[in-house]
């Protein structure tokens, strides 16, 4: 049953080796699976968008990515590795509504927490630490909020204390979740910016995204995802309306509850499809 | 003599008197600076249910052993109230029914259980039985210098554990998926405050008791939030209102007869939250109506500029 619809699916052939390697990959929270059979690998050196519908496992595939959801089948590696063994290679940027930002806390020491895990266990962080997150926070052009209260930041503003707290971790593989929701657009452009610089630096770019327009110009590669891969691979080739048609059309699940397959999504889920195809 | 004066001549004098503050003080400190973390934990209504659930525990170490010694007895609350909260943790995560109303359903059982058990203690004609139904609202006169050296030992290793895991509660507290994704362990630092919880509150069981010991993990943390801007500086902040609460309440209740000392120190503690709720300069009630009735006179001056102005604001 699965295989008729794996026929369908486009992936890259591994040109260079890959920076995340998904394999069969199944997560479910009950039920029903969040993500169902995935295979797929991430490119070194690209920005990589996941785009799909609400409730299509798109930061779910991250967080199995980093080990924070347990998985039902199969296996992710980073780097050729266990996530353990290269972790401070990795950065996450976790959704901005996810923390309570009425945490006693300043803006700088967010960023510092991004040293946490090279400083390790028990040790505080120290001068150089500091100095590493103060010029992240600069990156972000946030030098001035460094002492501010994070409860008394915009949306905007928290969002780049995110990515400097990550620029901080010295990373080689960044991984956003959502990073351009709720933000202004000063801060949009700012982000992708940065984006772009961190790819140009050689890094990987992971991220989560929701607005289907600015693909083409934000990012190289896209992982067209709904509960199964629907398609993955450079924008140019894999970003098109057939494909959006079936990431936006495709079933929520693969089994419903009854064990036929159903179609949920449609109607409303596909205005951004048709905005864009328009 | 004025009564200060008197009090300074009974604390010299009078050890039953030095043992309640001090361990008054012991109790707030802890309970303080644990209680930070419940409170951003949004977790601070396990702490309830915890000292509640720790009452049938004490009565039924009280009936295996028949000990008066405060350090048994506690321990076996310790070990019922570890119960509760692995029931209650065990009932949210297993079951359909939501935290607050599993909370609600540990609390109740446990010490309607410890009630019981109390009960028939009492009636057993045991003459050892008096003093049991201190655990209750906390009697602070029956504290021994050898139960303030056991609380001090104790509340030294759970702000020694604060101090040397500082960094990792901060992270694990604000962000526990990025926590998690740089390679710190949420649920075991999870695992780690809780028995801190536990520990905090078997210092107070004998000073304010079951019911009332979860105001002390809340409310000097409530209001060393509205001071401070920093996690350390709520940290301490809490540490020193709950001291303060500690000595205020014992102090009070020394001076004025018949003046229930665990009471005294939640009321205490509830003044400060309620000056520092309505007083604090940034988060106070006063500050935040100061700053909008401002902002909003200054909209208005502004609306009636560009009224006069002939400007329409449609």
């Amino acid at each position: 049953m699965t295989q008729a619809t794996l026929t369908n699916v486009q992936t890259v052939p591994p040109l260079a080796k890959s920076v995340i390697e998904v394999r069969d990959l199944t997560v479910a929270y009950n039920e029903s699976p969040v993500l169902w059979d995935l295979d797929l690998d991430i490119e070194p050196g690209k920005a990589t968008a996941i785009v799909g519908p609400n409730g299509a496992g798109k930061s779910t595939l991250l967080k199995a990515i980093l080990g924070l959801v347990p998985i039902a089948a199969g296996a992710t590696r980073v780097y050729g590795a266990h996530l353990d063994t290269v972790r401070n290679r990795v950065a996450y940027i976790p959704q901005r509504g996810t923390v309570d930002w009425d945490f006693p806390t300043t803006a700088l020491d967010v960023v510092t927490m991004g040293r946490y895990g090279r400083i390790g266990w028990f040790r505080r962080p120290g001068k150089a630490d500091r100095a590493i997150a103060e010029e992240c926070l600069a990156k972000v052009g946030m030098s001035g909020f460094a002492k501010r209260q994070i409860s008394q930041l915009s949306g905007g503003q928290q969002q780049r204390v995110f990515l400097a707290r990550a620029l901080a971790q010295e990373a080689d593989l960044y991984l956003m979740d959502e990073p351009f929701v709720g933000v202004d657009a000063v801060t949009e452009r700012a982000i992708v910016e940065l984006l772009h610089a961190v790819r140009d630096a050689g890094n990987t770019v992971v991220a989560v995204h929701h607005d289907l327009e600015s693909v083409p110009a934000y990012f190289d590669n896209v992982v067209l995802l709904n509960v199964r891969l629907v398609a993955a691979g450079p924008v140019a080739s894999v970003f098109t309306e057939e494909n959006l048609r079936r990431t936006y059309h495709a079933p929520a699940n693969p089994i419903g509850a009854d064990g036929t397959t159903t179609t949920v999504r449609a109607g409303s889920e596909m205005a951004p499809v048709k905005a864009m195809l328009r | 003599m004025t009564p200060l004066a008197q009090l300074s001549l009974d604390i010299t004098w009078d050890a039953t008197l030095r043992n309640v503050i001090l361990g008054s003080m012991i109790l707030g400190l802890t309970s303080g600076v644990l209680g930070t973390f419940a409170v951003l934990r949004r977790q601070s209504l396990i702490g309830d249910a915890l000292a509640h659930a720790a009452l049938p525990g004490i009565c039924i170490m009280f009936m295996i052993t028949g000990t008066r010694s405060s350090e048994l007895l506690l321990l076996g609350g310790a070990l019922s109230g570890l119960v509760g909260t692995l029931v209650l943790l065990a009932v949210t995560r297993w079951s359909f029914v939501k935290q607050e109303t599993a909370l609600g359903l540990v609390l109740s059982v446990f010490f309607g259980f410890g009630i019981l058990l109390l009960t028939r203690i009492q009636h057993s004609g045991n003459s050892a039985q008096s003093g049991l139904d201190r655990f209750i609202f906390g009697q602070a006169a029956t504290i021994l210098p050898r139960d303030v050296a056991v609380m001090g030992i104790v509340a030294a290793v759970a702000i020694g554990v604060v101090i040397l895991l500082f960094k990792e509660l901060k992270v694990v507290t604000f962000d526990p998926a990025f926590a998690a994704s740089i390679g710190m362990r949420p649920d075991l630092l999870g695992v780690v405050l809780a028995g801190l919880l536990v520990l905090a509150v078997m210092i107070g069981l004998q000073t304010v008791g079951v019911i009332l010991m979860v105001s002390l993990l809340i409310a000097p943390a409530v209001a060393a939030r509205q001071w401070t801007t920093s996690l350390a500086g709520m940290v301490i902040l809490s540490g020193i209102f709950g001291m303060a609460s500690g000595v205020a309440g014992s102090v009070i209740s020394s001076l004025v007869d018949r003046l229930p000392t665990g009471p005294m120190i939640v009321i205490a503690a509830s003044i400060i939250v309620i000056f520092s709720l309505l007083l604090a300069p940034q988060r106070g009630v006063l500050a935040t109506y100061r700053v909008r009735r401002s902002r909003a006179r200054r909209f208005r001056a502004e609306l009636a500029l560009t009224d006069h102005h002939g400007v329409s604001r449609t």
